[in-house]
């Protein structure tokens, strides 16, 4: 699974990417932030409030129920501000 | 129905161009409409950069522009975000619609703008004067400028 950050959830977590294998209990973005959030001080200072964060899966914004699998392309990102 | 023409670039654009492209060798053309968003010198901006999502921003452009299309008769339809570093004054994006009539040039105008701050992968990162940096954070008045739009 590609998970790409964006924004301060890049920053915090010190990478704009990386590649993951979650355990197969992990079926939608909310089990994925759960899990993620464990990685490294980073990633749980990202994901500390999932609220303030949101997700794209497969390039789509999902919401927090979206269902995720391997092979998913899945990016996380602070509310978007273009314009 | 109008084919959108979007693109995301670093480089600056030049918005008469742009204008007189959607009615350059056609005679349907009854009125254009234009909206360019500037970078603002708030609380002593020194720059702006903008940072957006490669492959997704072109995808959420694109069903945006469509979604204008379907909802309005247009001739042309164009949306152009700069990314990248910006300073106070620099233009940062541009959206231009094109229809028989001014009501559906200037309706879907408002209606691309609105829907593009709220449903577009890009996020402002400022560079201000005493060389700290801040995220913008999302404001609820765009979330409610789209939302008059309903969701589809």
């Amino acid at each position: 699974m590609q998970i790409l950050y964006f924004a301060w959830v890049r920053q915090k977590i010190g990478l704009a990417e990386e590649q993951v294998t979650p355990p197969e209990q992990v079926r939608d973005v909310a089990g994925l932030i759960a899990w993620l959030a464990a990685r490294s001080p980073g990633h749980a200072a990202a994901f500390a409030d999932p609220k303030q964060v949101r997700a794209a899966v497969n390039q789509e914004f999902c919401a927090p129920d979206a269902p995720v699998a391997p092979g998913d392309e899945v990016a996380f990102f602070p509310p978007v501000t273009g314009g | 129905m109008a084919t959108p023409t979007i693109r995301v670039q670093q480089d600056a654009f030049d918005p008469g161009a742009e204008i007189a492209g959607l009615a350059a060798g056609r005679t349907d053309v009854g009125g254009i409409a234009s909206f360019s968003g500037v970078c603002r010198a708030d609380d002593g901006l020194r720059a702006m950069v903008l940072e957006h999502y490669p492959g997704m921003t072109e995808r959420a452009l694109g069903r945006i522009a469509a979604e204008a299309c379907a909802r309005w008769p247009l001739t042309g339809c164009t949306i152009i975000h700069r990314v990248g570093r910006l300073l106070p004054g620099d233009p940062i994006v541009l959206v231009v619609t094109a229809s028989a009539h001014r009501m559906a040039a200037l309706e879907s105008c408002a209606f691309l703008i609105d829907w593009l701050k709220t449903r577009a992968p890009f996020w402002k990162h400022e560079e201000l004067a005493d060389g700290s940096t801040r995220w913008v954070e999302a404001r609820a008045a765009d979330e409610d400028a789209a939302a008059r739009w309903a969701a589809a």
